[in-house]
């Protein structure tokens, strides 16, 4: 291995050279990097080496998802781990051709720092990867994922055969509650302390679960992990069932992976080949027996009980705990459920020791996490930093600032179940107990980045639709008290928000959060209070001036054409669908209200930025004026 | 009565399970690839062969979204309604598809070439506005793009 110590003592790691010592081409085969055509970007290169007479030098492989998926189709060289983001196959032949047969970087091709505009070859000293501290992510986007002898060239399944081999079970529970893991899915339970109850739990029959249904939506890392490494998710798991005493577990996949799902089901099958999983595992008496689960499209069976139902075969509906799962879960039996993410960081746990582990984070929350940064940002992607990083790190560290230089608004955690950080608290620390102090919460890790032009009150407006659509409606206050929350959003972004409202949606989100059934519910409020909270500005706008300051609510703003900017080109007036526009060439040009239907293609294609929407008193100011004789 | 395709891969996943019903939801999904849709016929013969009520059946069946009980058209469009994509702006794109091929989330266009729903999350985030079209991915949706991708699906 070729690890090295970064200096936030986290490993960075390097390229597994292939077996018979060729150089290697690795290109990612993430989701977001097949979807873009990596797999085309593979095939090139096998062709391109093979004609340049390399096949018996440098071998081509696919890698899990390398992270910076806004620059996939990429691929990495071995030796100096130069990366080559954005590719198409044509520059697949300058690279074998100046690269593997000439040894000299194609610097054209390399990537770009947006801020500096500086071209920089080794995918570590790339700002977004050199921040970053990887455990749980630390083979993603390094190893073939569907080879089980690159997982363990690199460590793998030694964690679970010391266990197995050697351990107690108790050594194993008091090693994963020293080192400080909170279950990465949401709610942040210490793991150890999960395992315990379970452990404790006496039953002929336990089962121990994966919950691979992706915390929020807006999130990814799961996915990457369980389509990038799925052998670090196995390993846990073997390490999790020796621990509590489950003989059987299952990882529920949603249905929208299919990657996910083929990887895992092919890293199973290796692993019971290699005697890792299955009967008298590692050549002990233990045994583990693993399945795969596919969903079948709810949101809502990402929560314990919902998803237990799922696999039992029932409409998956959360019922009320207690129970809790590590007393009844499965069919009844003593069940302990983790997240991917938690399960991915134990093997690294066990083998580098609880101390290391611990010792990165902050006092109550230790390690890292990983984040799927997205929305309004330069670089979207799946980071994992130390936790207690904070928000101004992340947006602006790796995640390269906001989109076209715009101002940074807030950002949304956890999703419709989290709740949002306004830009004046940029410099909180991102740990559990920071982010709750905010009203928002860690979550499962998506970080969605909204800029000056995202409305606040429609933000929570859309949350509120999102829980309706995902609300199982078994409990009234989640089925009906959200849907009474939205009549009112609704209503407020249309310009028909009355006095009083805000109070109203106060109310309804209290008894919504005390009285719900599950998390769905209890957390659906949460994007509505955080944004009365931090935006409450922003709602008076809509509700007493008829404003919509981001001017984003269709309702609440008029398109008008800036006569001092507008040259008269009538690119707007060909482009508009409905013929509002009307002009003469080199004439100012104008927009009937009656006819516009507010589309936003004027604005989008004008090149002098003469499109304006106006909210509010500006609307009355501009048809004075146009009423005013010149 | 099933096929015996249907069956034969059914009964592979029967042994993952301590109850036969607890396969209904996987035998769902494997009838619906090769019939297209779940038909008031199709869970008859799934609930016989799994001893499970029919009733049962369609509770599960109307619950997930990736389980269809009418005919969908040639082609399946899921659009990502997850958080970041409204942040992206798919609400515009969700009615510039309703626009292009006038039918609303749901619906299938007459001609049967379109089935148009919402899907929560199809963790491409980063490439926000996003959808599916049966099994391709597409990304970073503008109308026109929308407009292109369409054209592709006859």
């Amino acid at each position: 291995m070729s690890d090295v110590e970064t200096a936030a003592g986290g490993v960075r790691v390097g390229i597994v050279p292939a077996a018979d010592g060729k150089r290697r081409v690795q290109v990612c085969a993430g989701t977001a990097c097949v979807f873009a055509g990596s797999l085309k970007i593979f095939e090139a290169f096998e062709r391109e080496i093979a004609a340049a007479g390399l096949a018996d030098q440098v071998e081509v492989a696919i890698i899990g998802c390398h992270g910076l998926c806004s620059q996939g189709p990429l691929a990495v060289i071995s030796g100096q781990e130069t990366y080559y983001p954005k590719l198409k196959a044509k520059h697949v032949e300058r690279i074998v051709k100046e690269h593997l047969v000439g040894g000299t970087i194609v610097d054209d091709l390399l990537y770009v720092e947006p801020g500096s505009g500086e071209r920089i070859a080794c995918w570590h000293d790339i700002p977004f990867y050199a921040q970053q501290t990887r455990i749980a992510l630390r083979d993603v986007g390094v190893i073939h994922p569907e080879r089980i002898e690159e997982y363990v060239a690199r460590g793998g399944y030694a964690a679970a055969r010391t266990v197995v081999t050697e351990k107690t079970p108790e050594w194993v529970i008091d090693e994963v509650l020293a080192s400080g893991i909170r279950g990465r899915g949401g709610a942040g339970f210490p793991t150890g302390q999960k395992w315990k109850f379970a452990y404790s739990s006496v039953s002929d029959q336990k089962y121990l679960i994966c919950n691979g249904d992706e915390g929020d939506p807006g999130a990814f890392m799961d996915a990457s992990i369980m389509d990038g490494d799925p052998h670090a998710v196995i390993e846990g798991m073997i390490i999790g069932s020796y621990a509590i005493g489950a003989r059987d577990g299952y990882i529920y996949v949603r249905a929208e992976y299919p990657l996910a799902v083929k990887r895992l089901r092919l890293a199973i099958a290796q692993a019971e080949q290699h005697g890792y999983l299955g009967d008298d595992m590692f050549g002990s008496d233990w045994s583990f027996h693993l399945k795969i689960k596919e969903g079948a499209g709810a949101f809502v069976c990402g929560e314990e009980t919902a998803l237990m139902a799922s696999i039992e075969g029932r409409r998956g509906m959360p019922r009320s705990r207690p129970p809790f799962p590590a007393v009844s879960g499965l069919w009844g039996k003593p069940t302990n459920i983790n997240n991917v993410e938690t399960y991915a960081n134990i093997p690294w746990i066990i083998t580098h020791g609880a101390a290391a582990y611990a010792a990165l984070g902050t006092e109550k929350s230790r390690g890292t996490k990983a984040f799927s940064l997205a929305g309004k940002l330069v670089n979207g992607g799946l980071a994992e930093v130390p936790i207690g990083s904070t928000i101004r790190e992340m947006v602006y560290g790796v995640g390269g600032g906001i989109k076209d230089g715009r101002q940074f608004k807030a950002v949304q955690l956890g999703g419709p179940s989290g709740g949002c950080v306004p830009a004046a608290l940029i410099d909180t620390p991102i740990d559990y107990e920071s982010l709750a102090a905010t009203g928002a919460i860690m979550g499962s890790g998506g970080m969605v980045v909204a800029d000056d032009q995202t409305c606040m009150v429609d933000l929570a407006r859309y949350f509120l639709q999102f829980t309706q659509n995902e609300s199982c409606g078994k409990c009234v206050p989640c089925r009906i008290g959200t849907k009474r929350m939205l009549e009112i959003l609704e209503a407020i972004t249309a310009g028909q928000g009355e006095d009083g409202d805000i109070e109203r949606l106060q109310k309804l989100a209290a008894t919504i959060k005390r009285t719900s059934l599950c998390g769905l519910g209890q957390t659906a409020p949460n994007p509505v209070l955080t944004t009365i909270r931090y935006f409450r500005d922003e709602y008076e706008a809509h509700i007493y001036d008829g404003a919509c300051p981001a001017r984003a609510c269709s309702a609440l703003i008029t398109y008008h054409i800036d006569p001092e900017s507008c040259t008269g080109c009538m690119l707007c007036a060909k482009k508009c669908p409905v013929g509002a526009i009307s002009g003469e060439r080199k004439q100012t040009h104008v927009i009937d209200i009656e006819v516009c239907t507010k589309c936003d293609t004027c604005r989008q294609v004008c090149r002098f930025g003469a499109v304006e929407r106006l909210t509010g008193d500006e609307v009355a100011a501009v048809s004075v004026a146009a009423r005013r004789p010149a | 009565m099933l096929t015996d395709s249907e069956r034969t891969e059914i009964e592979a996943t029967l042994a993952h399970y301590p109850h036969r019903r607890s396969a209904a939801s996987g035998a769902m999904r494997i009838v619906q690839r090769h019939r297209g849709f779940l038909s008031d016929e199709a869970l008859a013969d799934i609930g016989a062969f799994l001893g499970v009520s029919v009733e049962e059946l369609d509770s599960r069946a109307t619950f997930a979204n990736m389980l269809f009980r009418h005919p969908v058209g040639r082609h399946v469009i899921l659009i990502c309604d997850s958080d970041c994509c409204y942040v992206m702006a798919y609400e515009q794109m969700r009615d510039h598809i309703s626009a292009r091929l006038g039918i609303g989330l749901g619906q299938t266009t007459p001609d049967g070439r379109f089935t148009f729903l919402p899907i929560v999350c199809l963790a491409q985030c980063d490439h926000a506005p996003a959808m599916q079209v049966d099994d391709d991915f597409h990304g970073d949706l503008t109308p026109e793009r929308i407009d292109e991708i369409l054209a592709r699906y006859e």
